[in-house]
Protein backbone atom coordinates (compact mmCIF):
# COMPACT_ATOMS: atom_id res chain seq x y z
CA UNK A 1 0.00 0.00 0.00
CA UNK A 2 0.87 3.41 -0.48
CA UNK A 3 1.96 6.03 1.83
CA UNK A 4 -1.32 7.97 0.74
CA UNK A 5 -4.57 7.99 2.58
CA UNK A 6 -7.21 6.34 0.21
CA UNK A 7 -10.82 7.81 0.73
CA UNK A 8 -14.21 5.66 -0.21
CA UNK A 9 -17.47 7.57 -0.14
CA UNK A 10 -21.35 5.46 0.24
CA UNK A 11 -24.48 6.68 0.33
CA UNK A 12 -26.81 4.91 2.70
CA UNK A 13 -30.28 4.68 1.39
CA UNK A 14 -32.93 4.99 3.70
CA UNK A 15 -35.48 3.33 2.61
CA UNK A 16 -34.26 0.15 1.30
CA UNK A 17 -33.68 -2.55 3.96
CA UNK A 18 -33.31 -5.23 1.57
CA UNK A 19 -30.43 -3.83 -0.28
CA UNK A 20 -28.46 -2.51 3.27
CA UNK A 21 -25.52 -3.49 3.59
CA UNK A 22 -24.14 -2.86 0.00
CA UNK A 23 -21.25 -0.38 1.07
CA UNK A 24 -20.44 -2.50 3.90
CA UNK A 25 -19.97 -5.14 1.00
CA UNK A 26 -17.91 -3.36 -1.35
CA UNK A 27 -15.65 -2.51 1.41
CA UNK A 28 -15.05 -5.88 1.83
CA UNK A 29 -14.39 -5.97 -2.11
CA UNK A 30 -12.26 -3.04 -2.06
CA UNK A 31 -10.40 -4.28 0.94
CA UNK A 32 -9.38 -7.44 -0.44
CA UNK A 33 -8.30 -6.08 -3.62
CA UNK A 34 -5.53 -3.97 -1.14
CA UNK A 35 -4.66 -7.46 0.39
CA UNK A 36 -5.58 -6.83 3.74
CA UNK A 37 -5.76 -9.95 5.95
CA UNK A 38 -9.29 -11.63 5.87
CA UNK A 39 -9.59 -11.20 9.48
CA UNK A 40 -9.29 -7.65 9.47
CA UNK A 41 -11.97 -7.59 6.97
CA UNK A 42 -14.69 -9.53 8.31
CA UNK A 43 -14.05 -7.38 11.82
CA UNK A 44 -14.43 -4.20 9.46
CA UNK A 45 -17.02 -5.34 7.24
CA UNK A 46 -19.20 -7.01 10.15
CA UNK A 47 -18.78 -3.46 12.10
CA UNK A 48 -19.96 -1.32 9.06
CA UNK A 49 -22.74 -3.44 8.01
CA UNK A 50 -23.95 -3.40 11.79
CA UNK A 51 -23.46 0.67 11.60
CA UNK A 52 -25.07 0.95 8.20
CA UNK A 53 -28.06 -1.64 9.05
CA UNK A 54 -28.79 0.89 12.00
CA UNK A 55 -28.79 4.41 10.01
CA UNK A 56 -31.22 2.34 7.80
CA UNK A 57 -33.72 1.01 10.84
CA UNK A 58 -32.90 4.11 13.29
CA UNK A 59 -31.75 7.35 11.10
CA UNK A 60 -33.71 7.17 7.43
CA UNK A 61 -30.13 6.50 5.72
CA UNK A 62 -27.10 8.36 6.02
CA UNK A 63 -23.96 8.47 4.88
CA UNK A 64 -20.47 6.19 5.09
CA UNK A 65 -16.21 7.34 4.85
CA UNK A 66 -13.96 4.69 4.83
CA UNK A 67 -10.02 5.69 5.02
CA UNK A 68 -7.33 3.43 4.68
CA UNK A 69 -3.86 3.83 5.14
CA UNK A 70 -0.95 2.20 6.03
CA UNK A 71 -1.88 1.95 9.79
CA UNK A 72 -4.96 2.02 10.22
CA UNK A 73 -8.81 1.74 8.64
CA UNK A 74 -11.51 4.11 9.30
CA UNK A 75 -14.97 3.83 9.83
CA UNK A 76 -17.29 7.20 9.67
CA UNK A 77 -20.78 6.73 10.20
CA UNK A 78 -22.96 10.19 9.45
CA UNK A 79 -26.85 10.50 9.79
CA UNK A 80 -29.15 13.17 10.27
CA UNK A 81 -31.80 11.20 12.21
CA UNK A 82 -33.56 11.10 15.62
CA UNK A 83 -30.07 11.17 17.83
CA UNK A 84 -29.59 8.36 20.53
CA UNK A 85 -31.08 10.43 23.81
CA UNK A 86 -28.44 7.61 25.92
CA UNK A 87 -25.62 6.39 24.58
CA UNK A 88 -25.07 4.26 28.05
CA UNK A 89 -28.06 3.10 27.51
CA UNK A 90 -27.48 2.05 23.91
CA UNK A 91 -24.69 0.31 23.80
CA UNK A 92 -26.13 -2.50 26.42
CA UNK A 93 -26.50 -6.15 24.97
CA UNK A 94 -29.94 -6.30 24.04
CA UNK A 95 -31.47 -2.50 24.10
CA UNK A 96 -33.21 -2.19 21.19
CA UNK A 97 -35.76 0.32 19.80
CA UNK A 98 -36.09 -1.49 16.50
CA UNK A 99 -39.70 -1.90 15.61
CA UNK A 100 -41.62 -5.30 15.09
CA UNK A 101 -41.03 -5.73 11.38
CA UNK A 102 -37.62 -4.99 11.69
CA UNK A 103 -37.55 -8.04 14.47
CA UNK A 104 -39.40 -10.45 12.17
CA UNK A 105 -36.36 -10.11 9.73
CA UNK A 106 -33.68 -10.80 12.31
CA UNK A 107 -32.50 -7.38 13.18
CA UNK A 108 -33.71 -5.51 16.43
CA UNK A 109 -31.51 -8.02 19.09
CA UNK A 110 -29.69 -4.80 20.45
CA UNK A 111 -26.20 -6.36 19.48
CA UNK A 112 -25.41 -3.78 16.88
CA UNK A 113 -23.70 -1.36 18.51
CA UNK A 114 -22.20 -4.04 20.87
CA UNK A 115 -20.59 -5.95 18.38
CA UNK A 116 -19.50 -2.68 16.44
CA UNK A 117 -17.27 -2.09 19.50
CA UNK A 118 -16.29 -5.54 20.08
CA UNK A 119 -14.97 -5.63 16.15
CA UNK A 120 -13.11 -2.56 16.11
CA UNK A 121 -9.99 -1.36 18.22
CA UNK A 122 -11.93 2.24 18.72
CA UNK A 123 -15.18 3.38 18.55
CA UNK A 124 -16.56 6.82 19.07
CA UNK A 125 -20.36 8.04 19.43
CA UNK A 126 -21.35 11.45 18.73
CA UNK A 127 -25.52 11.78 18.99
CA UNK A 128 -28.03 14.26 20.36
CA UNK A 129 -31.16 14.32 19.90
CA UNK A 130 -32.46 15.78 17.05
CA UNK A 131 -28.67 16.54 15.78
CA UNK A 132 -27.85 13.34 14.34
CA UNK A 133 -25.29 10.66 14.87
CA UNK A 134 -21.61 10.22 13.90
CA UNK A 135 -19.86 7.32 14.48
CA UNK A 136 -16.24 7.14 14.14
CA UNK A 137 -14.65 3.24 14.53
CA UNK A 138 -10.68 2.17 13.28
CA UNK A 139 -9.58 -0.70 12.98
CA UNK A 140 -5.62 -0.93 13.88
CA UNK A 141 -3.20 -2.33 10.82
CA UNK B 1 -14.82 -32.05 6.91
CA UNK B 2 -15.44 -30.44 3.22
CA UNK B 3 -19.35 -28.55 2.38
CA UNK B 4 -19.42 -31.77 -0.09
CA UNK B 5 -18.76 -34.31 2.38
CA UNK B 6 -21.31 -32.71 4.69
CA UNK B 7 -24.17 -32.51 2.28
CA UNK B 8 -23.50 -36.21 1.27
CA UNK B 9 -22.87 -37.33 5.08
CA UNK B 10 -26.42 -35.19 5.62
CA UNK B 11 -28.20 -35.32 2.59
CA UNK B 12 -28.77 -32.24 2.14
CA UNK B 13 -30.52 -30.09 -0.52
CA UNK B 14 -28.45 -27.79 -2.24
CA UNK B 15 -29.98 -24.74 -3.07
CA UNK B 16 -26.82 -22.93 -4.08
CA UNK B 17 -22.97 -23.97 -3.45
CA UNK B 18 -20.32 -21.90 -3.96
CA UNK B 19 -17.57 -23.67 -2.95
CA UNK B 20 -17.97 -27.39 -2.56
CA UNK B 21 -14.31 -28.28 -1.47
CA UNK B 22 -14.31 -25.54 1.34
CA UNK B 23 -13.31 -26.75 5.09
CA UNK B 24 -16.65 -26.66 7.43
CA UNK B 25 -14.70 -26.08 10.87
CA UNK B 26 -17.60 -25.78 13.39
CA UNK B 27 -21.47 -24.91 13.49
CA UNK B 28 -23.43 -21.99 14.98
CA UNK B 29 -27.57 -21.86 15.25
CA UNK B 30 -29.15 -19.06 15.27
CA UNK B 31 -31.77 -16.22 13.75
CA UNK B 32 -30.82 -13.33 15.23
CA UNK B 33 -28.14 -12.16 13.06
CA UNK B 34 -26.32 -9.60 15.06
CA UNK B 35 -26.11 -12.78 17.25
CA UNK B 36 -24.86 -14.64 14.26
CA UNK B 37 -22.34 -11.92 13.21
CA UNK B 38 -21.61 -11.62 16.91
CA UNK B 39 -21.06 -15.21 17.93
CA UNK B 40 -20.66 -16.94 14.58
CA UNK B 41 -16.64 -17.90 13.65
CA UNK B 42 -15.68 -18.39 9.84
CA UNK B 43 -15.97 -21.86 8.50
CA UNK B 44 -18.61 -22.47 10.22
CA UNK B 45 -22.04 -24.40 8.83
CA UNK B 46 -25.30 -21.75 10.42
CA UNK B 47 -27.58 -23.53 11.04
CA UNK B 48 -31.20 -21.25 11.14
CA UNK B 49 -34.59 -20.65 9.50
CA UNK B 50 -34.19 -17.39 8.42
CA UNK B 51 -34.36 -17.03 4.74
CA UNK B 52 -34.61 -13.23 4.19
CA UNK B 53 -31.94 -11.18 1.53
CA UNK B 54 -30.21 -9.83 5.01
CA UNK B 55 -29.01 -13.39 5.83
CA UNK B 56 -26.98 -13.53 2.51
CA UNK B 57 -25.22 -9.91 3.61
CA UNK B 58 -24.75 -11.75 6.72
CA UNK B 59 -23.45 -15.19 6.02
CA UNK B 60 -21.14 -13.51 3.42
CA UNK B 61 -19.72 -11.05 6.06
CA UNK B 62 -19.39 -13.58 9.08
CA UNK B 63 -17.80 -15.75 6.33
CA UNK B 64 -19.43 -19.12 7.66
CA UNK B 65 -18.65 -21.83 5.00
CA UNK B 66 -22.20 -22.79 4.48
CA UNK B 67 -25.74 -21.72 5.47
CA UNK B 68 -28.04 -24.01 6.48
CA UNK B 69 -31.94 -24.02 6.36
CA UNK B 70 -34.12 -25.96 8.44
CA UNK B 71 -37.60 -26.98 8.55
CA UNK B 72 -37.59 -27.03 4.71
CA UNK B 73 -38.45 -23.05 4.63
CA UNK B 74 -39.13 -21.29 1.16
CA UNK B 75 -35.99 -19.11 -0.13
CA UNK B 76 -36.96 -16.94 -2.69
CA UNK B 77 -35.31 -16.41 -5.85
CA UNK B 78 -33.82 -13.02 -5.39
CA UNK B 79 -31.95 -14.67 -2.19
CA UNK B 80 -30.85 -17.52 -4.16
CA UNK B 81 -29.37 -15.62 -7.42
CA UNK B 82 -27.84 -12.82 -4.96
CA UNK B 83 -26.45 -15.74 -2.50
CA UNK B 84 -25.28 -17.03 -5.98
CA UNK B 85 -23.96 -14.04 -7.31
CA UNK B 86 -22.00 -13.37 -3.66
CA UNK B 87 -20.77 -16.88 -3.43
CA UNK B 88 -22.43 -18.02 -0.48
CA UNK B 89 -23.49 -21.71 0.15
CA UNK B 90 -27.14 -22.19 0.88
CA UNK B 91 -28.15 -25.78 1.86
CA UNK B 92 -31.74 -26.68 2.75
CA UNK B 93 -33.37 -29.97 5.39
CA UNK B 94 -36.53 -30.98 6.67
CA UNK B 95 -35.23 -31.35 9.93
CA UNK B 96 -35.92 -28.71 12.73
CA UNK B 97 -32.85 -27.10 13.81
CA UNK B 98 -32.19 -28.87 16.78
CA UNK B 99 -31.57 -31.77 14.97
CA UNK B 100 -29.68 -30.75 12.24
CA UNK B 101 -27.20 -29.16 14.64
CA UNK B 102 -27.17 -32.66 16.63
CA UNK B 103 -26.09 -34.16 13.01
CA UNK B 104 -23.55 -31.58 12.23
CA UNK B 105 -21.82 -31.96 15.30
CA UNK B 106 -21.58 -35.76 14.93
CA UNK B 107 -20.57 -35.26 11.45
CA UNK B 108 -17.91 -33.08 12.60
CA UNK B 109 -16.45 -34.95 15.65
CA UNK B 110 -16.28 -38.15 13.41
CA UNK B 111 -14.35 -36.34 11.02
CA UNK B 112 -11.71 -35.18 13.33
CA UNK B 113 -11.28 -38.75 15.60
N1 LIG C 1 -27.83 5.74 13.88
C1 LIG C 1 -28.70 5.71 14.90
N2 LIG C 1 -29.62 6.71 15.05
C2 LIG C 1 -30.50 6.69 16.08
N3 LIG C 1 -30.56 5.71 17.01
C3 LIG C 1 -29.66 4.70 16.92
C4 LIG C 1 -28.71 4.63 15.86
N4 LIG C 1 -27.97 3.52 16.03
C5 LIG C 1 -28.44 2.92 17.14
N5 LIG C 1 -29.46 3.61 17.68
C6 LIG C 1 -30.21 3.30 18.92
O1 LIG C 1 -29.44 2.39 19.70
C7 LIG C 1 -30.17 1.18 19.92
C8 LIG C 1 -29.24 0.00 19.97
O2 LIG C 1 -28.62 -0.21 18.68
P1 LIG C 1 -28.11 -1.65 18.32
O3 LIG C 1 -27.19 -2.13 19.39
O4 LIG C 1 -27.56 -1.62 16.93
O5 LIG C 1 -29.41 -2.54 18.38
P2 LIG C 1 -30.63 -2.68 17.34
O6 LIG C 1 -30.25 -1.99 16.07
O7 LIG C 1 -30.77 -4.14 17.20
O8 LIG C 1 -31.81 -2.03 17.98
C9 LIG C 1 -31.19 1.13 18.79
O9 LIG C 1 -32.30 0.34 19.08
C10 LIG C 1 -31.54 2.61 18.65
O10 LIG C 1 -32.44 3.02 19.67
MG1 LIG D 1 -28.47 -2.41 15.16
Amino acid sequence: MSEETLCFHFDVDGDDFTSAGQASVQVKKLLRELGVSPEVIRRVSIAMYEGEINMVIHAGGGKADVLVDETSIVIILTDEGPGIPNIKQAMQEGYSTAPDNVRSLGFGAGMGLPNMKRYTDHMEIESAPGKGTTIKMTVEL
Amino acid sequence: MTVAALIERLSLETVTVADPDREVTGGYAGDLLSWVMGRASEGDAWVTIMTNINVVAVASLSDVACVVLCENVPVEEDVIATATARGVTLLRTEKPTFEMCAAIADALNGASV
